[in-house]
């Protein structure tokens, strides 16, 4: 089956609740210029994504780029099916695995190779996958003994080592990827880069959202400028960084992938 | 630098007896000059979660490996989504109804983590779990003979209907306690993976069972001293006991959806089950109070614990009482059947 992901026409709005104080309310209003509404029952609702469509296939590799706050995460969460939306269609054929979250819901009271078996089980994974999938991370993190005591004693290193061998040992068809897994110096270990490397060349659909220039431009065939929710700027990514960024991109020799 | 991770465990292996941990004992806890290969696995894990844990590994033989086997990496199971927005009510019926089909597929999965709860609530703990069975223990020991006493009651009398009634309260009143929870506590994996939503209460519910198993150590025991023997009316526990799982999946569903909306569910939820405690015949017996028996079945407390109860201590088990049951399972069925659908969707957000 090839990889596919149609995306039409999709909003999200956050429900808040737990903010209740009206002048809260009112300073928040006030200061998201008209991201912030009220629905018909006067809550406060966020409109963290407003009519995106678009459609990707197999080979496609598409960078978020945007604001803290543009929705470039909400729209991976809906590409991961963890938010469902509240207007539009979304269809994703193809394995999805989706890097979000640095903890990637570990357990800190588990040891790391219960939280390894956790995760696989989560992912659905076959019993013969799931002692792949602990061997595989054993070898890449190295802990050591560590491996089978909880995380919570874990140095921020280790938990970074486990959190990421555990993210990229499984390999989907469609990848969708948060810029964490790019930040920190551990992890442009030459080891940890090449693997990241092998993952995202293997996936047939990658969706990344970065701050950083270099990463979007090397790894991605597209990219949207996301703002306010909106989609603004869809099209190659040296054009759309251009745009974004104000400037002329620096000059720089293309790295190999 | 290696070799001191090792000691480190040896270390920790010393406070908490390897007793209560005996899953530590065959892998984990082996030294660095041990036999590699040894095996670990979770203890509760007749089930699935057998798991070769290679052992301490030092030099250069084991790294070559890794790079062999990232060459063949761990391919994830293809699934397709397919969402479409629609506020109706019907379509959203159906999502509900797929995930709650999902939910029970996953059923080993909740197991294991009802396991890992439990288990975790206790690690490093001396008794385990079975701090569970002692405090039950002594409570039932001290209120018994006390209660006995202020009701002025035969010890024999008293003491198996009070065991017997602490043990049902105590794990009815826990379970609609963690309900009000069972989501939220789940936040992390909800808002990380997509998965049915059904899972969590199949993991509350399997707690709180493996909570109830605990405790009827207790029963056993009290029983066993005032030799008791419900004989073949055991077999009337089965229909009680689906009764107790259908309504608990429900009441999780229930109120971990409401709890996930409203924050002030859990308080509001512990004092009604405060109130319930003395309301209900627990510590009393349904026959001290004069001319009001008839009236009990109206409590769905007493009728929940009743027909768990009624078998195991051989009183009669009036058709009322059943009656009640049903009906108040079928409100609470219906009431969930309306709102999880229309919340389900929203549940990601409210955690």
């Amino acid at each position: 089956m090839r990889a596919r992901i149609d995306v039409d026409n999709v909003s999200v709005l956050f429900p808040i609740y737990h903010a209740n104080s009206r002048s809260l309310k009112k300073t928040v209003l006030a200061a998201a210029s008209g991201r912030l509404g009220q629905d018909q029952q006067h809550r406060v609702v966020v409109q963290a994504l407003r009519e995106v469509s678009f459609t990707l296939g197999s080979g496609d590799r598409l960078g978020l780029i945007g604001a803290n706050g543009a929705g470039k995460t909400t729209l991976l969460r809906v590409l991961a099916g963890i938010y469902e939306p509240v207007m539009g269609r979304v269809g994703v054929k193809g394995s999805v695995s989706a890097l979000l979250d640095p903890n990637l819901g570990m357990n800190s009271e588990l040891t790391g190779r219960e939280n390894i078996r956790l995760r696989g089980l989560y992912g659905g994974l076959p019993g013969h996958a799931l002692r792949q999938l602990e061997e595989d991370v054993e070898e890449f993190a190295e802990l050591g003994g560590f491996l089978d005591l909880p995380v919570r004693i874990y140095s921020s290193g280790m938990v970074v080592r486990l959190g990421f061998a555990l993210a990229t040992a499984i390999r989907p068809q469609i990848l969708l990827m948060d810029e964490w897994i790019l930040a920190g110096d551990a992890m442009f270990l030459e080891k940890a880069r090449s693997r990241l490397e092998n993952m995202v060349r293997g996936a047939e659909i990658l969706v990344l959202s970065s701050h950083s220039e270099e990463v979007v431009l090397d790894w991605c065939t597209r990219a949207f400028w996301l703002d306010q929710g909106r989609v603004i700027e869809d099209g190659p990514p040296e054009a759309v960084l251009t745009r974004y960024l104000g400037r002329p991109l620096k000059a720089r020799q293309r790295e190999t992938v | 630098m290696e070799a001191a991770y090792p000691d480190k465990r040896t270390q920790l292996g010393a406070t908490a007896p390897t007793r209560t941990r005996p899953s530590e004992s065959h892998g984990g806890l082996q030294g660095p000059f041990s036999t590699r290969n040894g095996s670990s696995h979770f203890r509760e894990e007749g089930l699935s979660l057998q798991m070769v844990a290679a052992g301490p590994q030092i030099g250069y033989a084991r790294r070559r490996m890794s790079i062999a086997l990232s060459q063949r990496p761990v391919a994830a199971p293809s699934p397709e989504l397919e969402l479409t927005a629609d506020m109706s009510f019907p379509a959203r019926l159906r999502l509900a109804i797929r995930d709650l089909r999902d939910g029970l597929a996953l059923w080993r999965l909740g197991w294991i983590l009802g396991w890992l709860d439990i288990r975790l609530r206790y690690r490093g703990s001396v008794l385990g779990p079975f701090w569970l069975t002692l405090s039950t223990a002594v409570m039932v020991g001290s209120l018994g003979v006390l209660y006995a006493k202020l009701f002025g009651m035969a010890l024999q009398d008293y003491l198996p209907f009070m065991a017997l009634s602490m043990v049902l309260w105590n794990t009815l009143s826990g379970l609609v306690a963690d309900a009000s929870g069972c989501f939220t506590q789940a936040e992390g994996v909800i808002r990380t993976v997509r998965l049915p939503f059904f899972l969590q209460p199949i993991r509350t519910v399997v707690r709180n069972a493996l909570t109830l198993a605990h405790n009827v150590i207790v029963i056993v025991v009290v029983f066993t001293i005032f030799k008791i023997w419900p004989g073949i009316s055991l077999i009337l526990l089965l229909p009680a006991f689906a009764v107790w799982a259908i309504d608990g999946l429900l009441v999780c569903l229930l109120l971990g959806t409401v709890g996930a909306r409203f924050r002030d569910v859990p308080p509001i939820i512990g004092s009604i089950m405060q109130v319930a405690f003395f309301l209900s015949p627990i510590i009393w017996k349904p026959d001290q109070v004069p001319g009001g028996a008839p009236f009990l079945p109206l409590n769905p407390f007493f009728s929940f614990i009743e027909v768990v109860r009624a078998p195991l201590l051989g009183t009669p088990l009036g058709w009322l009482t059943w009656f009640s049951v049903i009906g108040y399972s079928l409100v609470l069925a219906g009431i969930t059947l309306l709102l999880f659908p229309r919340a389900r969707g929203r549940l990601a957000f409210w955690v």
